[in-house]
């Protein structure tokens, strides 16, 4: 017993030692994930810095180094400007609508108890649905002449509305479409964010006055749902601005440009006109954007929703 | 200050009944308590005078108006809640001054930007804040008022739930369960606190819980339920003296009261352990009747006379310090009996030894077959009080 008792200490690894193995272990740990990373994020991110500086086109046999001149001319091109802006407008509606739309469906559904599932299922279907098959029932009913929605504002005695081929409303419409899309999966994130609400606070909160609705979900809903609402917002912005299917299928980019959007200008660059290295540029531009939003978003809200 | 009174509230969940017709009155600044095991509808009969729950038939009357149409906050009560429901994203001050600010504030005057456009608004923010600030006071929350619930132990958040009931200044109290989540210690101090605060105020408190210890110390008057209807209602010592039934006999009192087994023998004369009784019933003979004897109320016994006996083998001794709680087994019976005992007399009786225990027959209590409290012949005259209330019978 003395002899099991000594003998470990006595070969004992010094402080130090043992320090640096419980580093190396760390690091032993660490390691299959960073490969993982390295392999399918961070290596394809360099490869995607080394092209943008370069004129490569998809094919060629060489390329030059062409240092940021792709950055420069994006930046200066008309079209990715406009493109840039039509998303940036696309975002600003998609996001209030599909996030404010989602919310109310989310809190009236949330009061019915038999028919939830009824709903829940009901606008949960955009989601499930491939756009792009969803989009030619779009085009059917926003035909300006057989669809059923201009017959009705014909009906009603209004003027027909060239939906998507008239540059004015086209990127609208699309926002629409992308609400629509988006409403049924923010409104389950919601619904999982009210259920997590314990009933004793309203019920505490009918005691102590709240007794209107409105009073009800400033006291209580609102706030109680800021991590779940800085989610949505956050996923939100990001699938607007990645908009790139309806437009692809749709519009083409037309009216008059009045639906390019920077995802389907990379698409074009890319894979059409085989522009590798400027539409890595591109994507680059892109991709700041990106994570200028989340990091805004995350910064902001994150005091906020904190309790 | 207020009174209660319920008069024949009935509910059902479906087609579970909850409640089946209970009345009840509760004076003025009266502590009474609603007592009973999980599911007796105790908690349910809160809620329906609090306005959360609908009852099916029968109404409720707060200081004399009937508020059966009025929402909860409309009823001038105040709730406390098992799991005290604070509001996790508001500090302290925020969460005790909302009553007020919902009372005193009209709507447009709490919405976002449009409540800057108020005048008046900083002036009735700060009658909110001294008032809250009184009640902190009172509780001993000054120190606290800044912080999120998430920073607070148990003990604090169970007095800011106080503090939100309190700074309305309500007329009657709803408490339900509210030291359900304290730790053995800390239920104990906050039992005194409540009494206390009930003493102060004045108000009246009508207290929902599971636990005896709790309904007995700190009530003016208990209520007894068991599925949906009031068994017995009564002080601490009524129900604890003269239970009315054996489910109010089994409940309160701890450790629980012992249930012994006798016959009816000719002339109403019960027979206890083959040997005859001095006591007498209104019962027919050869019926089978249970007695109850309370831990204190057994002895070991010494052959007086006036003394019920029987012998017993002691299984295990429980040492509470001051005095000592025996267990001991009886012959060709499942249910054991216990017996509080001093120091000195656990110390004459060795385990699995065979002793005759006694008790004073005056002190039993006789039940009938269906559980109803039977008065023994010539002791009628001594309980007149106590009136079993059978509320939907």
């Amino acid at each position: 017993m003395t002899l099991a008792l000594t003998s470990p200490a006595a070969f004992a690894p010094t402080a130090r030692r043992r320090f640096r193995i419980e580093r190396f272990t760390g690091l032993g740990f660490a390691l299959p994930a960073f490969i993982l990373l390295l392999l399918t994020i961070l290596g394809p991110l360099a490869v995607l810095l080394l092209l943008s500086v370069t004129n490569y086109e998809f094919g060629g046999v060489d390329m030059d180094w062409v240092g940021l001149a792709n950055f420069q001319k994006a930046l200066a091109d008309p079209i990715i400007r406009r493109s840039l802006v039509n998303t940036l407008l696309y975002v600003a509606i998609v996001v209030p609508g599909g996030v404010f739309g989602a919310l109310l469906i989310a809190v009236m559904v949330h009061r019915r108890s038999r028919t939830r599932s009824f709903y829940e299922v009901i606008y949960f279907l955009p989601v499930t649905s491939t756009l792009i098959a969803m989009a030619t029932v779009w085009q059917f009913l926003l035909h300006p002449s057989l669809g059923p929605v201009n017959g009705l504002l014909k009906w009603l005695g209004f003027a027909p509305i060239a939906f998507l081929s008239e540059p004015s409303t086209a990127l609208a419409t699309l926002a629409v479409i992308g609400i629509w899309q988006l409403l049924g999966f923010n409104m389950i994130l919601f619904l999982a964010g009210l259920t997590a609400i314990p009933r004793d606070l309203y019920e505490a909160a009918d005691i102590d006055g709240c007794s209107s609705g409105i009073d009800r979900f400033l006291t209580i809903t609102w706030p109680l749902l800021g991590p779940t609402t800085m989610f949505v917002l956050v996923t939100t912005m990001i699938t607007a601005f990645k908009i790139f299917d309806t437009v692809a299928v749709m519009t083409r980019g037309g009216p008059v440009g009045s639906t390019e959007v920077l995802l389907y200008n990379i698409y074009l660059e890319g894979f059409q006109y085989f522009h590798t290295g400027y539409a890595a540029a591109l994507t680059f531009i892109f991709l700041a954007f990106i994570l200028v939003f989340s990091a805004a978003q995350t910064f902001a809200l994150d005091k906020k929703v904190h309790y | 200050m207020a009174t209660v009174a319920l008069s024949s509230i009935a509910k059902s969940f479906g087609s579970t009944k909850v409640l089946g017709g209970v009345d009840l009155e509760i004076a003025e600044g009266e502590f009474l308590t609603l007592v009973g095991p999980s599911g007796c509808g105790k908690s349910t009969l809160i809620r329906i005078i609090a306005g959360l729950e609908h009852q099916d038939g029968g109404s409720v009357a707060i200081g004399g108006n009937r508020v059966d149409h009025l929402r909860p906050h409309e009823r001038r009560v105040a709730m406390v809640f098992q799991s005290y429901a604070l509001y996790p994203h508001m500090s302290v001050r925020a969460n005790m001054a909302l009553p007020l600010t919902m009372s005193r504030l009209k709507l447009w005057q709490r919405l976002p930007l449009l409540k800057l456009l108020s005048g008046q608004r900083r002036e009735v923010m700060r009658g909110i804040g001294a008032d809250v600030d009184a009640v902190a006071a009172q509780l001993q929350l000054d120190h606290l008022l800044d912080r999120k619930p998430s920073q607070l132990s148990g003990g604090q958040r169970q007095r800011v739930a106080l503090g939100r009931a309190m700074v309305r200044s309500p007329d009657v109290f709803l408490m339900d369960e509210p030291l359900s989540n304290l730790d053995a210690k800390l239920r104990v101090h906050m039992r005194t606190e409540l009494a206390e605060l009930h003493k102060r105020l004045g108000a009246t408190f009508v207290y929902v819980t599971h636990d005896q210890v709790e309904a007995m110390t700190m009530s003016d008057r208990v209520a007894m339920m068991d599925s949906g209807a009031i068994l017995q209602l009564g002080t601490p010592s009524q129900l604890y003296e003269k239970p009315a039934s054996l489910k109010v006999a089994q409940f309160i009192g701890s450790p629980a009261i012992n249930l012994l087994p006798a016959t009816v023998a000719a002339g109403g004369r019960l027979e206890f352990f083959g040997r005859p009784m001095a006591l007498a019933v209104p019962a027919a003979q050869g019926q089978t009747v249970t007695l109850g004897i309370r831990s204190e109320a057994l002895s070991l016994a010494h052959g007086e006379t006036g003394r019920a006996s029987f012998s017993a083998r002691l299984r295990r001794k429980e040492n509470l310090g001051s005095e000592y709680i025996l267990h001991f087994d009886l012959a060709g019976h499942t249910q054991g009996v216990t017996m509080r005992a001093t120091p000195a007399t656990a110390a004459g009786v060795n385990e699995s030894a065979e002793v005759m225990l006694g008790f004073d027959e005056t002190a039993a209590h006789v039940f009938g077959a269906d559980g109803d409290r039977i008065e023994p012949r010539g002791q009628a005259g001594a309980i007149g009080s106590v009136v079993p209330l059978r509320a939907g019978a």
